[in-house]
């Protein structure tokens, strides 16, 4: 394999000049031309919607894939909470800077500032934008937007649709899509899964796909490939995606040479519902915008089992106003959940296994009474209800912080183009602009930024200066990949083993869970590396799937998900043991500051790691894009 | 608690499909209906049968995947819940539960539980937006929206596509779904603009997939996870019919 070479290609110039400049360089493709470019994008999540429907617009042919049996359920369906904007609309002192170092802070600085510059710029149209699709944000009686505070910020910056955000993002991408779908300039192919990317001569230039309903497995050529296919939360089995979150596509691409960044980066949301028992299926997130008014306590005595009620204001321990007393409730998400795991870990967790904490409403409902509480959070109260029998508005929730997203993805230079050229990656499926933790309501952000405001723009001038002929999907690669996903399938189903693949995901996820989760060290990952290639071998030897290939078989989509799973695992681990400091969501025991805070290791790892495929039992190799800042200061980051 | 499932099982669009009746042992409260699914069918595949077929991805009743008639109710029946957030303490040791795909000529069978629902994306392409390219928009607060207006707006863009309307209704007529758009985007400023040409167009569409015709009998309406307001078919007739004396587009 050649060696790869990482060129971030970041603009010259002043950070604050440096996209507008960019998009005066980049080339253009005439108008008249560009219906001869087959683009094909893969997810029709925020990012993939939004880019397919710009593209089309644009006059590109575009074909778009899905799991789902209809784009608008992808998972960005489910983001409750909101989308951050640098409007101030509420004229409390932010601006496109402020939003810039908010983001670049709560990533530990770990994220390439020109890419974070560039989100925070065009985050103001992207309002603009969904406002003008008919998108319902929250208004105030004026008729104005209104707006709500997230975590790790100290600014009201974030839009809000009730507690369905991302669904009312996401209709309206998926009504731009489908508007074009109606003119014939976008063909949506859903329930299809991309198994293989094809790279013909070095340019991406087509995937293979299986049909999922009828098994058939086809190729499809194109100019470029867009994959816009989401996180790999599910690596951790349990985590608050849906339940079809994979990394597949991803890692199907890492294996054709698109190298992998910072896969250790992954999200650990501090307000979920807790686990209730083996059976369980997947978490479910409670929106962090609850932390506006909810108040998180455990008791001050370890193993103190009162009913929340009989426990006096003085017995309770608000640790986050606490520990960090000019955050407090809104302390970033990494911080919030670590400080509740050692709630836990001391023995004052609350509810079943002791694995919880109180997130209390009783004082937001005295000071602005339960009828605004409920506005504000009403079908958030009831799923809470439907889902643990419990009523809110009586009694605190209990949460527990679970598995959420995932920073780390393929990496992507300024254009979004990975080390594959022609292979484009955005969305959560790139790693590039939370560093190593997110701050909240910038997901739904930085999807839609890449999809409307990035892609449109920087795609053209792959086309434009790459004049490389799309090859038919007869050629030779697109068959050899066809026969290799076969051939996998086929594997699969003759195994006949004894072991269900539900149970290889959860074990797989338990060991993650517990070795490279909210806190890590050389000692449980060395243990992880050692035990996942003996779980991988027991797999391909003892799983069982019955029926066949050649029509709806879920035990065999799940199955061909877990298989990738428990090959990247090893990469996450590889990388989280190779990362020998603290940052953000990554907390390595062994670098922590005498309060328990992260601590980073500027000199020897302010960059970002880069993973090349070697082949299976090889040893990847790690490539490193030095961070370099000239916009902030790196600092330790404080929220006290 | 212990269950009897009588569950329809098909293995393909053009076989027949019928009722084969399984037990689900050791079930227990905190578990979800789907949840409960995934144990009968580790059991199936323990044994080397198939397991059984069914549709869901969030789990947690927004992204309207999941799709099953429990006990003769589209989705189960419990007030506001999808199928995926229905748990099993609603139901007693010792029952019978029957379950069911969505069962509408325009949504057909897949295999089990699982049917087809495109016919619903189609009705949206043919005009369920506003017509507008990306960029160039104006600032977001230029037009101001009356909160009851936003409000109103946002009801009825809670639906989730699920097509348990469909599902509920003795004609599967998808009003309730087409109305839920049509209303969403007709009462926003922005959307207004291609009021008469949307109905007309996405009735139009609605009709060529084979739904049947609204007799407004509200079992829609009770079994929506989102609660969609009859109010809304109400509001698009009204809204079609204006458009049609407006001489169509
Ligand atoms: C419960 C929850 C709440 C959240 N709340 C917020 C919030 O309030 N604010 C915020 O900013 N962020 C939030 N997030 C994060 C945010 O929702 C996601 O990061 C974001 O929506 C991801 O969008 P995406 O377009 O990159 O991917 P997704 O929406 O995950 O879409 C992925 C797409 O890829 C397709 N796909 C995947 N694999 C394949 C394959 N192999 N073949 C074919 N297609 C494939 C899928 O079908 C889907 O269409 C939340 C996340 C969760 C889990
Ligand atoms: S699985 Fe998403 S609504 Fe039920």
């Amino acid at each position: 394999m050649t060696r790869m070479k990482l060129d971030s290609q970041i603009p010259s110039g002043p950070l604050a000049e440096k996209w507008d400049k960019h998009k005066f360089d980049l080339k253009l493709v005439n108008p008249a031309n560009k219906r001869k470019f087959e683009v094909l994008v893969v997810g029709t999540g925020l990012a993939g919607a939004s880019a397919a429907a710009t593209l089309a617009e644009l006059g590109y042919s575009v074909t778009c894939f899905c799991y789902q049996d209809s784009p608008r359920r992808a998972h960005s369906i489910a983001a409750q909470g909101g989308i951050n904007a640098a409007k101030n609309y509420k004229n409390d002192g932010d601006s496109v800077h402020r939003l810039f170092y908010d983001t670049i802070k709560g990533g530990d600085f770990r994220a390439r500032e020109a890419n974070v510059h560039r989100l925070a710029e065009v985050s103001v149209s992207i309002i603009d934008q969904c406002v003008a699709q008919g998108v319902p944000f929250a208004r105030e009686y004026g008729g104005l937007l209104d707006n709500r505070s997230f975590g790790g910020a100290q600014v009201s910056r974030t839009f809000y649709a009730r507690g369905q955000t991302g669904q009312q993002l996401l209709l309206g991408a998926y009504q731009a899509l489908s508007r074009q779908a109606g003119l014939g300039s976008v063909k949506i192919i859903p329930r299809t899964e991309m198994l293989e990317l094809v790279v013909v001569d070095g340019h991406a230039k087509g995937i293979v796909v299986r049909d999922m309903a009828t098994g058939a497995v086809s190729s499809y050529a194109g100019d470029a490939v867009v994959m816009a296919t989401g996180g790999y939360s599910n690596a951790f089995y349990l985590s608050t995606n849906a339940v079809g979150c994979n990394v597949t596509a991803a890692f199907r691409a890492y294996k054709k040479g698109a190298a992998f960044a910072n896969p250790c980066y992954t999200q650990i949301h501090p307000t979920c519902i807790p686990v209730s028992g083996d059976h369980q299926s997947k978490l479910t997130l409670m929106s962090e915008s609850l932390r506006n008014d909810g108040r998180v306590w455990v008791p001050k005595q370890k193993g103190d089992k009162r009913r929340a009620g009989d426990i006096a204001e003085s017995d309770r321990d608000y640790f986050l106003e606490r520990k960090y007393p000019s955050f407090g409730n809104l302390a970033p998400r990494d911080i919030s959940s670590r400080a509740a795991k050692e709630a836990c870990d001391e023995g004052r967790g609350v509810g079943p296994g002791g694995l919880g904490v109180f997130l209390d409403f009783s004082d937001s409902i005295k000071r602005l009474g339960e009828d605004k509480i409920r506005e504000r959070y009403a079908n958030l109260f009831e799923m809470y209800e439907r889902i643990t029998g419990e009523n809110a508005y009586q009694m605190p929730m209990r949460i527990f912080p679970a598995v959420h997203y995932t920073m780390g993805g393929l990496w992507v230079d300024y254009n979004l183009m990975s080390t594959v050229p022609g292979l484009f990656v955005l969305g959560e499926a790139n790693f590039s602009d939370h560093g190593a933790n997110r701050l909240g309501a910038s997901a739904l952000m930085q999807g839609l930024a890449d999809g409307y405001f990035v892609l449109p723009y920087t795609i053209g001038h792959y086309f434009a200066t790459n004049k490389v002929a799309r090859p038919t999907a007869s050629h030779a690669e697109f068959r050899a990949a066809e026969e290799a996903v076969r051939a996998r399938i086929q594997k699969l189903l003759t195994i006949k083993g004894k072991r269900t693949v539900r149970s290889f995901h959860r074990e797989l996820g338990r060991l993650v869970w517990d070795k490279c989760g909210m806190a890590r060290n050389e000692k449980g990952l060395k243990e992880a590396l050692r035990r996942i290639p003996a779980m991988r071998e027991e797999f391909w030897s003892n799983v069982t799937i019955t029926g066949s290939g050649e029509s709806l078989n879920q035990t065999l989509e799940h199955a061909g998900r877990v298989a990738d799973f428990l090959e990247f695992c090893e990469l996450m681990c590889l990388d989280a043991l190779t990362r020998d400091e603290s940052c953000g969501g990554h907390f390595r025991t062994e670098h922590q500051t005498e309060e328990g805070e992260a601590r980073r290791d500027d000199e020897n790892f302010s960059f970002v790691s880069a993973w090349e495929y070697q082949g299976l039992d090889q040893q990847p190799v790690l490539h490193k894009e030095p961070l370099v800042y000239e916009g902030v200061h790196m600092s330790q980051r404080s929220y006290k | 608690m212990k269950l009897t499932l009588k569950v329809w099982r098909q293995q393909d669009p053009t076989s027949p499909g019928k009722f084969v009746t399984y037990e689900a042992r050791d079930i227990i409260p905190e578990m979800s209906f789907l949840e409960m699914l995934d144990e009968v069918n580790e059991g199936l595949l323990a044994r080397g049968e198939e397991p059984i077929a069914f549709d869901s991805d969030c789990r947690e009743g927004i992204c309207g995947t999941c799709s099953m008639v429990i006990n003769g109710l589209p989705h189960g029946g419990q007030k506001a819940t999808t199928a995926c957030q229905l748990h099993m303490r609603l139901f007693t040791d010792g029952e019978t539960i029957t379950i069911e795909p969505w069962r509408a000529r325009a949504f057909p069978v897949v295999r089990d539980l699982v049917v087809d629902r495109s016919a619903f994306d189609r009705i949206i392409q043919a005009g369920g937006f506003v017509s507008v390219f990306t960029g160039g928009t104006p600032d977001a607060n230029l037009i101001p929206i009356g909160k009851p207006d936003a409000d109103l707006a946002m009801d009825a863009a809670q639906c989730i596509g699920c097509g348990a309307c469909v599902a509920a209704c003795k004609n599967a007529s998808a009003m309730l779904f087409v109305a839920a758009k049509v209303s969403h985007l007709g009462i926003l400023p922005q959307g207004r603009v291609e009021k008469d040409r949307r109905v007309l167009r996405m009735v139009q569409a609605m009709d060529k997939e084979g739904f049947g015709s609204c007799t407004v009998t509200g079992s829609c309406e009770a079994v929506c996870p989102k609660e969609i307001s009859l109010r809304f078919i109400a509001r698009m007739n009204r809204d079609y019919s204006v458009s049609l004396l407006k001489g169509g587009e």
